[in-house]
């Protein structure tokens, strides 16, 4: 697969990590490990794959991020496109800001307000739908979680989106096995995951999450159909004492841990 | 009144571009029309209202005017969270149509019936709910809806709904439509349910009362001048809706008559409690809810007893 040219991704990767951790401190909210856990699949998006995301141009590749309980880490993406200034980043789950801890339209750069999981994907099939239709060369990209595929609805649109061959649509799947109370495994076991979309008449592919060359290629790649990206990734990546613990979907960071997270993740 | 909405429809999209037919995988006889005029621009997304409401919002974030088809119950309740976070949140042209409200589908049974409908569809402030009486204001709310930037829920009939006697096709978004006058009791009505109420008004009037009838279709989310200056003509009125008598019409009325201090008594009449374990016709099930003509009149005789002199 190819790799990325220069350092630019992983380093925003990086500089995501930072800003994750930081504004979790500031803002003292959870949520932190599941925007750690997409921060390397953002950083591809965002940075080597999205064309003019998050702009006003009709023919801009769109991004929904399904999985709206990560909406910091958009921020972040938001943040280093310079879409959203520091100041205003800085104001997350304040009172009274747009940046709730799910994304919502009134944002500049948002596409589409999420939270309620299941329903992204729907949204996904119609813009890929009907910019088809206007011929408009705008690619879809729809980030899901893995336990997000216990609602129904993304079956509704699995069916959809493989019977209607939606080329200009590419799904992603943070597939890092831990939801609100439990493993994956253990409360709705969702394996073989990339077969399943297979089944539905989807290009499916299993990536390294972690790794932007293999994610870049994933994305990027063209198959005259829908295309799922299942991105095997660790919850809470990068910071070891948050990697694979189920706590980090709630627990806010004290002091101490938010300079050893820093310390771990590195300079930007 | 799908017939008449499906005309409008046709007549509509030869003009704006912008209009899209999605369906539930229902209208048999009805979609066919335009399906075959505008292949393009209609999709059977098959029986999945949940994706059909996103495919809606995404479309309509695409630049189309997205119209969504099924049986009433399957457009409201089904895909609600979906339209209140697509459409409705993101201020979004699409267009809810609900077929068969009320009891149209008696046959079918309980699990057919929109008796909720309009009272949730009218709990959002950002939508825009339509319950047209006849076909003729079917297609003169097609036409108001055009120019309605935010979402809409249009609640028709089935089919074989008869044109209400005076209607004659008027629609204004937050205006009651006055049928037939009288002074002494007010018959409001929504939906393909008025019909009745409009008998039940001549009934009155053969009785020496002198009733009038009047069709509210638009349901807003809050009392508009219109509905509240013919509220305050009357001492009585009895609303007639098809479903639930929370949240829909006669709450409309009664939020309108508490809110502006109007001494007006009312009564509301429709479906009281669940109908569960009972099918039939639509004039059966109307008829076992006291929502036939006479039903409606002797009503109207109820209220006036406890009306302010």
């Amino acid at each position: 697969m190819k790799k990325v040219a220069d350092q630019d991704v992983p380093r925003a990767a990086r500089t995501f990590r930072r800003w994750i951790i930081e504004q979790s401190r500031r803002s003292n909210v959870g949520h932190v490990a599941s925007a750690l856990s997409i921060a390397d699949i953002m950083a591809v998006l965002w940075g080597a794959v999205m064309k003019a995301p998050g702009t006003g141009r009709p023919d801009r590749d769109r991004f929904i991020l399904a999985k709206g309980h990560a909406a910091l880490a958009l921020y972040c993406a938001l943040r280093w496109k310079k879409l959203l200034d520091e100041k205003t980043f800085e104001t997350f789950c304040g009172d009274g800001s747009t940046l709730g801890q799910h994304p919502e339209h009134a944002l500049p750069g948002v596409d589409l307000s999420t939270g309620s999981l299941g329903q992204g994907l729907s949204v996904g099939c119609g813009l890929a739908y009907g910019l088809r239709a206007r011929r408009n060369p705008g690619r879809v990209f729809v980030l899901l979680s893995d336990a997000e595929c216990n609602e129904g609805q993304v079956w509704e649109a699995a069916q959809f989106a493989g019977h209607h061959r939606l080329a200009n649509l590419c799904a992603v799947i943070d597939l890092n096995g831990l939801q609100a109370l439990g493993h994956t495994k253990d409360v709705l076991d969702l394996a073989p995951m990339a077969d399943k979309w297979r089944a539905f008449g989807w290009e499916a592919v299993d990536v390294d999450g972690h790794d932007c060359g293999a994610l870049e290629a994933a994305l990027n790649a063209d198959h005259g159909r829908s295309r799922m990206v299942v991105a095997r990734t660790v919850q809470g990546k990068g910071v070891s004492f948050m990697e694979n613990r189920l706590e980090w979907h709630y627990r806010n960071l004290t002091d101490d841990e938010c300079a050893l997270a820093l310390r771990e993740i590195g300079p930007a | 009144m799908r017939n008449a909405f499906v005309r409008s429809l046709i007549a509509q999209a030869a003009a704006d571009e912008r209009i899209f037919l999605l369906t539930g995988d229902l209208g048999w006889s009805v979609v066919d029309a335009f399906a075959s005029r505008y292949p393009d621009r209609f999709l059977n997304v098959g029986v999945a209202e949940q994706n059909m409401a996103g495919l809606a919002t995404g479309l309509a974030q695409a630049g189309f005017t997205p119209f969504t088809y099924t049986i009433a119950t399957f457009a409201s309740m089904r895909p609600y969270e979906q339209i209140r976070n697509g459409p409705i949140l993101h201020r979004l042209p699409v267009r809810i149509v609900g077929v068969g409200g009320g009891f149209a589908y008696g046959h079918a049974g309980m699990t057919h019936f929109a008796l909720e409908d309009l009272a949730i569809a009218r709990a959002q402030p950002g939508l825009t709910v339509i319950a047209p009486a006849d076909p003729a204001q079917t297609a003169a709310a097609m036409e108001a809806i055009r120019t309605v930037e935010g979402p809409v829920y249009l609640r028709i009939g089935k089919g074989g709904n008869p044109e209400v006697p005076g209607l004659n096709g008027r629609f204004a978004l937050g205006r009651p439509e006055v049928v037939m006058e009288g002074s002494r009791v007010l018959l409001l009505a929504t939906g393909a349910v008025a019909a009745n109420a409009i008998e039940a008004a001549r009934l009155l009037h053969a009785d020496g009362i002198q009733a009038a009838a009047a069709v509210m279709a638009h349901l807003p989310y809050a009392p508009t001048p219109e509905l509240t200056a013919l509220l305050a003509r009357f001492k009585a009125a009895v609303t007639v809706e098809e479903g639930y008598t929370a949240g829909g019409l006669g709450s409309l009325a009664a939020e309108t008559i508490a809110q502006r201090g109007i001494a007006c008594r009312l009564l509301i009449r429709g479906v009281h409690a669940s109908p569960a374990g009972r099918a039939g016709s639509t004039a059966f099930l109307q008829a076992a809810e006291r929502l036939s003509p006479e039903g409606i009149a002797d009503s109207a005789r109820t209220v006036l007893t406890a009306a302010p002199k």
